[in-house]
């Protein structure tokens, strides 16, 4: 409960070979089990927790890469041609976001910020409820409760508090499940993320908070934010952490699934800061060409994510033509709903502006409505008025 | 009914939302053991354990923020905030989180967070101890701003508060805490006077004239006085900032036609403009005057030795029906 004292000691963090010690450990060397070549690399700790993780299952982290790939591009197309305002791409996170994500547990509770659209794909979110807000047809495209994913949150850091809040509501109710705050680089900058810090290692909540250390916050790089590891940050805090590869969606699994099997264990925080990189622009709004050096996406280039994990396939003989057929299947036809989902969205209708502000009648608002309700009145029948309009 | 003071009588109604719904829970700093830098939770900790009385890290934006996650996991929080000026470090949590989320996720996440602001200046306290912010939050959509003026209201209202599944600021004057009343414990939350009702203190016929918080009192000392002078002055105590009953209010100023607003809070941009503004909309063929403001001054709150210049007082209050009734007065000769 919300004590002070409510450590409980906790459960061993680590799984079978494992030991708490190690994982206690901030920051330090970046855990990668497979090379940018494709080789997996042996890890006593981490592996002990991917034991499970079939050939069939990394064929299907496979698929999942390269479909939130897919979405992040079509995404950025519709942002092209009109259709979306702005779009956040998360081309070259794929790893962190996938191999987070696939680590969770239906009713763990994720407070992701605006470019989880990986995360919130794993979680069962639709195609279309991704670009909803962003084609400025709703705030949020989903009912979090559904999904067990709360809406994408623009103010950055905000949500580790919110994760932090529930997962003291998960302790307080004798509940297993984590809840898990999603953050960038930047994120580790703001006071609301060090008080997320402070609550959870006061209370000892079961919260995982999952910075993705793309190093750029729009054009700031993480060297602006940081002087040391953002891992180190966590120690201070009284949180282990974890560093691992972000681009190795094995390394980002095991190292969540740590995490998560402490939190629900009473072992409570723990910090993972996922080491990637965001190879496009902050927004489809900004020009990275004009903040950082060519040469420093081509070094990223080579150590893509997807490309990485291909190459452990073709290296196992698992790179079939049927299974790249599958996932070539799948991704045109995800892009497609989102396609077709984004261009036949349903339009607001004006007095939906009114809905929703309170879940109580409010009397302020109940005015503003009945009087902007006969001010559209006024105009009649807006077919009619249309075509008076060309009459003229 | 038992006799109370005003900071029992919130303490009362709080340990009725514990014991009647296991999903209130109380956070702040010092809520616990100390029950509170004014004793309101005193007691709460001990009877209710430590996972119902949570005391917090000292972060505001860390409370309101640990808030929202509980009321997304179908807690109700009450936070406290220990002093008006240290508000503002939750801000954004406040405005943009708790007041959007409902609208934000389209009804599918309600935020019934009741936030206890005790505010207000008179107990010579150092700076951002005696801060009237409450106009920042009326500004805000989809928050409720309630404010107590007595320990019945104080009492019943909190509840009311807690029970909304819309959030709810609430503010307590602080220098009221120690005043004493009559509180009917059995009171009935679906029948009694709403939240977010005006009432008419004390009815008059020849102004009108509006208070909330700690300066009811002060406008009932007023209307005393006034009518020892002949005047009769109908004092309303507003309760709600947001939304505010102007129904009530309405009524009272076609009655007397005559609207003076009193708050602590600095006067532009203030309660006083939008009741003045939304009144004169309403009720512009039945006003004899124009609404007159006595407020404090649009001034950081003074150091408290000059505390008492800037709080409305109750001759300031008197000067102001002046103006209103036309009567001889402190501005007179002055244009505008």
């Amino acid at each position: 409960m919300f004590t002070d004292d409510a450590g409980k000691g906790g459960i061993s963090a680590g799984g079978p070979g494992s030991s708490e010690n190690s994982t206690r450990r901030t920051g330090g060397d970046l855990v990668q089990l497979i090379t940018p070549a494709g080789e997996r690399i042996s890890h006593p700790e981490f592996d002990s927790w991917l034991q499970d993780v079939s050939d069939e299952q990394l064929g299907s982290l496979y698929e999942d890469m390269v479909v939130i790939r897919r979405i992040d591009a079509e995404a950025t197309a519709l942002q092209r041609q009109g259709e979306l305002a702005l779009w956040p791409p998360l081309l070259g996170q794929e790893a962190s976001q996938i191999g987070s994500a696939r680590a969770l547990r239906e009713d763990d509770f994720v407070f992701p910020s605006y470019r989880d659209n990986g995360v919130a794909y794993c979680r069962g979110v639709k195609p279309e409820d991704l670009v909803r807000a962003w084609r400025g047809n709703a705030s949020a495209g989903w009912d979090p409760f559904t999904v067990n994913v709360a809406t994408q949150q623009i103010i950055i850091g905000s949500q580790s508090l919110h994760a932090t809040g529930y997962a003291m509501g998960i302790q307080n109710d004798g509940a297993d499940c984590v809840a898990v705050a999603y953050f960038g680089d930047g994120a580790t900058s703001e006071g609301d993320v060090n008080e997320a810090m402070v609550f959870a290692a006061s209370f000892q909540a079961p919260v995982v908070f999952f910075c993705q250390n793309n190093h750029w916050a729009i054009s700031e790089p993480v060297r602006l934010q940081s002087h040391i590891q953002l891992a180190d940050r966590a120690s201070g805090f009284g949180i282990p952490s974890m560093r691992v590869d972000g681009n190795d969606v094995l390394a980002v699994m095991a190292a969540t699934r740590i995490a998560l099997d402490r939190a629900r264990h009473g072992g409570g925080p723990t910090f993972i800061e996922a080491v990637t990189y965001r190879m496009g622009p902050h927004t489809t709004a900004d020009d990275p060409t004009r903040y950082r050096d060519a040469n420093e996406l081509e070094d990223w280039k080579a150590k893509d994510p997807i490309s990485r994990l291909k190459s452990l396939l073709d290296r196992k003989g698992l790179l079939t033509a049927d299974l790249e057929a599958a996932v070539a299947a799948k991704a045109d036809a995800v892009a497609a709903e989102l396609r077709a989902g984004t261009i036949n969205m349903p339009e607001p209708a004006p007095l939906d502006i009114f809905k929703h502000v309170y879940s109580t009648p409010n009397s302020w608002l109940d005015r503003q409505q009945e009087q902007y309700s006969r001010y559209l009145a006024s105009f009649g029948d807006p077919a009619e008025a249309a075509s008076e309009e060309g009459a003229r | 009914m038992t006799q109370m003071t005003f900071a029992r009588a919130i303490n009362s109604g709080l340990r009725k939302s514990l014991e009647n719904d296991p999903k209130v829970i109380l956070m702040g700093e010092d809520i616990g053991a100390l029950g509170g830098v004014f004793r309101v939770t005193d007691g709460l900790q001990k009877d209710f354990g430590k996972h119902r009385v949570v005391d917090t890290p000292l972060a505001e934006s860390g409370i309101i923020g640990t808030a929202v996650g509980l009321a997304y996991r179908g807690y109700r929080p009450v936070v406290e905030i220990q002093f008006d000026g240290f508000i503002y470090p939750a801000f954004d949590q406040i405005v943009s989180q708790v007041a959007k989320m409902h609208y934000r996720t389209q009804g599918a996440v309600k935020m019934p967070i009741t936030i206890r602001v005790p505010f207000g200046g008179g107990i010579g306290s150092p700076e951002h101890h005696s801060e009237s912010p409450e106009a920042y939050f009326t500004h805000t959509s989809g928050l409720r701003v309630i404010s107590v003026s007595n320990p019945q209201d104080a009492y019943t209202m909190i509840q009311q508060a807690i029970a909304s599944d819309d959030p709810v600021l609430y503010f307590e004057p602080k220098r009221r805490y120690h005043d004493k009343g009559e509180v009917d414990e059995s009171v009935d939350l679906g029948t009694a006077l709403s939240m977010e009702k005006a009432r008419v203190v004390t009815e008059g016929k020849d102004v009108t004239l509006v208070a909330y918080g700690p300066l009811v009192k002060t406008a009932r000392d007023a209307a005393l006085a006034a009518a020892d002078e002949g005047v009769s002055v109908e004092v309303i105590d507003l309760r709600s900032l947001a939304p505010l009953d102007f129904a009530t209010l309405e009524a009272s100023v076609r009655k007397t036609g005559r609207l003076v607003i009193t708050h602590e809070a600095a006067q532009s941009g203030g309660l006083g403009a939008e009741v003045a503004a939304s009144i004169t909309e309403r009720c512009f063929y039945h006003l004899e005057a124009a609404p007159v403001r006595v407020t404090g001054f649009d001034v950081p709150y003074p150091y408290s030795k000059l505390e008492m210049h800037h709080l409305p007082g109750l001759d300031r209050i008197l000067d102001g029906v002046d103006r209103a009734l036309g009567r001889p007065n402190s501005l007179s000769g002055l244009e505008g």
